[in-house]
């Protein structure tokens, strides 16, 4: 039997308690930083805007480009290569009052000036207001998302796994969104979907933690509440590396074939995932443990029938 | 103790062809056709059209694979893209401007598939190449409009009960009207208040005199509002008609908004102008001196103009304008009281009933053509001619053959005109190689993301691994299934969700073969083990399952446009992992375990 992690005894995690706390700590403080002092790098999708991707039928010449474009009197064109080096992002903030509709078409005509072969691959203009409306909607998205969650932890569980589980995932999202402030990664709509799956997702693994924990509390009846939070944790450890790895190599062949669409959304995955693990084993559940999580939250019921008998 | 009884096999047995069956069309591709709709929706494609296409086709030489009539509109396939190129042309010049030539491309599966309604997954224009528009209403102008109609009615109906006025004013939406006397404002405010009684007055004393101001009730703006975004999408839905687009989707979102995608479209710069194109209604009496010869050689006398008209033929019309279409205020299909034929019911506001009073009394018995003008082009919808001089604003058109035909130039008489401007306020466009590009980079994903999974999965569980890639495939088939069979559409981020759900799929199989190996270890059986390893790890699926549909159903509610593709598809897989993890798996193991009494050892 292949095995990756046969352990034997109880790994004490909840003794480390100290040390996990102060590490996500420090990175939540570290995320809280970066998002406060650079801001997300928000996509034409929030912010309104023009953005557009041209593939030129040669090598493109981005000098050329960028004096085409300035001809047109078009304000802030910022002109990069992306992908290949025929591959050229054009990007146009959201311009007050004139129509920005058809700023696309003027930038078309301007670079077939440079290279009359160019291929148009995509537009996306976004509206200042529609922008303004996908922002509110996508925070909704993610309290809605939030409440809802701790909602059916609180009805399956208990309150205090419903506020470990959402703080801790919370602390994962808070990261993802540092993560992409600190090296401005461009944040889209897909990004989103991507942060609001991981919130999901990795609630999951709260959710096995902590179901193991409240089959051991039935079970184990002479250990301490930290000795069983171990022992669950320690059990499911090897479904919880084994879970995550799959649903990484899944994500891995999206950051390698998915292309430049899909890459920042791997990325939010991908770091989703792996804070995901740390989270729930070493944040998730010494917040139970803070919040005096007591084996009485899930036997009394029927020690009072017991009592009663006698 | 692991044995299924015959019902629950043959159940999963039936799940599993369906599924099969449904998944097929998928694979086939596609193949390129031409698609011909009526460019009038009261016209029907019918088998007489089909005939039409096929000898049109004949002899131009083309051959098609096959014709279909399906809902309104008919569809060949051709063999490569050259024919298909070739067959529209032919039948473009062949079934003149009554109907809409467009390529397209159609499922190459076979018909007893289609017969069963199994289709391909319906692509989003992130895949399929095509844009996105959505458009903005103003609605403040749509009002404005309608209370400067409201400035000429009143001073209309006051001059005809000759109540003595002042100044009428507008700003915004409220129009006001200045009296003299309060006498004045009384008797304009019980003559104004029978006729509209959609309006609310208000009345005001000033220094300068006494002033009486009007706006809509709350209801009827809604009802302003309502009438400019359908008369918009209608006149939006006749400009596409001319785009040649094959399955154009025109739709309102919420109050003001409306979205128009235009799959296929490549020349977006064409779409816009179309789309964003102003048309204007004008009324001109029809030159009846002209020469009739002249006039079908195309020759104008002077002071006339020749243009097409869309009973047949052409007519010289004077320059001069009688009336514009901003003077029309509606336009409805009924019948003529007296001889019940088919006729168009016109609402002019104060000052066209006046003009048209006019001209009507000096032109009976002469013909007037009412023109769409659209990018300088004009054409003559109707010619009809004057019976009888016409007062008050109510005019009847009658010399249509059928109500279908009322209600078609009714419509275009509302429709050639936009109610209020509108703006594009969103645009996406995908190239069409982009779009073929993002189908291959979704596909490569999920096809690579996949063996890896299955393979590590063989390796570390063995048998049991390959069980739980089995059902991981048999998961993404349900999954291919369910999108092709609710026609929900798929986009670049749904191919990721299709992927991120396989990936999180593989958890509950992970958590009931970590169970089993568990429950061995504490002593059990091999049978009691998978017992209790399926048995309890069922509720945790549950549960961490239930977390993520959270998030799901919260984004599609939310979401818009690729997200809400995203969304679909996660609760759609997370609903198919756990039937495939949990019931597809158990019926493997349980055949090839369940019956051996004495199991001694199983692969895990």
């Amino acid at each position: 039997m292949l095995e990756f992690f046969p352990f034997k005894k109880t790994i004490p995690f909840m003794s480390w308690g100290k040390w996990t706390t102060a590490i996500s700590l420090l990175t939540f403080l570290f995320a809280i930083w970066a998002l406060w002092h650079q801001g997300l790098n928000l996509g034409v999708d929030f912010t309104g805007g023009t953005l557009m991707e041209v593939r030129t039928s040669q090598t493109a010449d981005l000098h050329a480009i960028r004096g085409a474009l300035d001809k047109t009197g078009l304000p802030e064109v910022s002109v990069q290569n992306f992908g290949t080096s025929r591959d050229v992002l054009v990007r146009l903030p959201a311009k007050h009052g004139a129509n920005a509709a058809t700023t696309s078409n003027t930038v078309m005509a301007a670079l077939q000036t440079v290279d009359p072969a160019i291929e148009l691959k995509r537009v996306d203009f976004v509206g200042p207001q529609v922008g303004k409306e996908l922002y509110d909607n996508g925070a909704l998205a993610l309290l809605v998302v939030a409440f809802g969650i701790m909602a059916y932890l609180a009805i399956r569980f208990e309150w205090r796994f419903a506020v470990a589980g959402m703080l801790a995932n919370m602390h994962d999202i808070v990261i993802i969104l540092g993560v992409f402030a600190f090296f401005q990664w461009e944040f889209t709509l897909t990004v989103l979907a991507g942060v609001l799956a991981v919130l999901g997702y990795s609630v999951n693994e709260s959710v096995v933690v902590f179901d193991r924990i409240r089959e051991n509390i039935r079970k184990m009846r002479g250990s301490t509440i930290p000795e069983i939070i171990d022992d669950a944790i320690t059990r499911t450890m090897s479904r919880t590396i084994i879970t995550h790895g799959s649903t990484q190599l899944m994500v891995l062949a999206m950051l390698f074939f998915g292309g430049e669409a899909l890459h920042n959304f791997a990325l939010a995955l991908t770091i989703g995932i792996m804070f995901g693990i740390y989270s729930s084993v070493l944040v998730a559940s010494p917040l139970l443990l803070m919040f005096g999580v007591k084996r009485e939250h899930f036997i009394k019921p029927i020690e009072k029938k017991e009592e009663a008998v006698v | 103790m692991n044995r299924f009884p015959l019902w629950k096999y043959v159940l999963i047995g039936v799940t599993l062809v369906v599924g099969f069956l449904y998944t097929l069309p998928n694979f086939y591709g596609e193949v390129p056709a031409v698609q011909v709709s009526p460019v009038r929706s009261s016209e029907k494609a019918d088998t007489a059209l089909l005939g039409r296409i096929e000898s049109t086709l004949k002899t131009a030489g083309l051959s098609s694979s096959g014709i279909e009539l399906a809902g309104n509109s008919i569809k060949a396939r051709f063999a490569n893209t050259d024919t298909q190129i070739k067959a529209k042309d032919a039948l473009q010049s062949g079934l003149g401007e009554r109907y809409t030539v467009a390529l397209n491309l159609v499922s190459a599966s076979p018909d007893w598939l289609t017969a069963i309604g199994a289709l391909p997954m319906y692509l989003g224009l992130d895949l399929r190449g095509g844009v996105h528009f959505l458009l903005e209403v103003d609605m403040k102008a749509a009002l404005e409009k309608s209370a400067i109609r409201y400035q000429n009615d009143f001073r209309t109906e006051l001059r005809a009960d000759k109540i003595r006025y002042g100044r009428i004013a507008r700003e915004g939406n409220v129009v006001s009207v200045h009296f003299n006397t309060r006498d004045q404002r009384d008797a304009a405010l019980n003559k104004l208040g029978t006729v509209f009684t959609e309006l609310i007055f208000t009345q005001e004393d000033q220094a300068e005199g006494f002033s009486l101001s009007a706006r809509l009730r709350p209801e009827a703006e809604t009802k302003v509002q309502e009438f400019a975004l359908q008369q918009n999408i209608t006149t939006l839905r006749n400009r596409v008609n001319e785009l040649g687009v094959a399955e154009p989707v025109i739709q309102q979102q919420g109050a003001s908004r409306i979205v128009v995608q235009l799959p296929g479209v490549q020349d977006t710069a064409k779409a816009k102008d179309i789309l964003g194109r102003t048309a204007t209604l004008e009324i001109r009496m029809v030159d009846e001196q002209a020469d009739p010869i002249a006039v079908s050689q195309g020759q104008a006398p002077f002071g006339d103009e020749i243009v097409p008209s869309r009973e047949g033929g052409t007519i010289a019309v004077k320059k001069d304008v009688v009336l514009t279409g901003d003077s029309i205020t509606d336009a409805s299909p009924g019948f003529d009281s007296t001889s019940g034929q088919a006729a168009v019911h016109l609402n002019l506001d104060g000052k066209g009933a006046r003009i048209f009073q006019d001209v009507t009394r000096e032109n009976v018995g002469k013909r007037m053509a009412i023109l769409l003008i659209e990018k300088g082009q004009a054409e003559a919808i109707t010619s009809p001619v004057i019976r009888d001089e016409i007062g008050g604003g109510r005019v009847q058109i009658t010399g249509m053959e059928t109500a279908q035909e009322a209600s078609d130039v009714a419509l275009l008489l509302r429709a050639g005109a936009l109610a209020a401007p509108m703006q594009i306020i969103e645009e996406r466009t995908v190239g069409p190689s982009m779009g073929a590009e993002n189908i291959e980079k979704g596909f490569h994903s999920n096809i690579w993301g996949f063996a890896a999974v299955a393979l590590f999965m063989i390796i570390y569980y063995r048998i049991f691994g390959l069980f739980s890639a089995i059902a991981l495939a048999i998961n993404g088939f349900f999954l291919i299934a369910l999108l092709s069979m609710m026609q929900a559409t798929l986009t670049l981020p749904g191919m990721a969700a299709i992927a991120l759900t396989l990936g999180m799929a593989i958890d509950a199989n992970v958590l009931i073969n970590e169970r089993i190996r568990e429950e061995l270890r504490n002593g059990s059986t091999p049978q009691a083990a998978i017992h209790a390893g399926y048995d309890r790890a069922w509720a945790t699926i549950l549960d961490s399952n239930l977390t993520t549909l959270i998030a799901g159903v919260a984004l599609f509610w939310l979401g818009s446009g690729p997200v809400r593709g995203f969304a679909v598809v996660l609760c759609l897989g997370i609903l198919t992992s756990m039937f495939s993890a949990v019931t597809v798996s158990r019926a493997m193991v349980n055949l090839t375990y369940g019956r051996q009494a004495r199991l001694a050892k199983v692969s895990i």
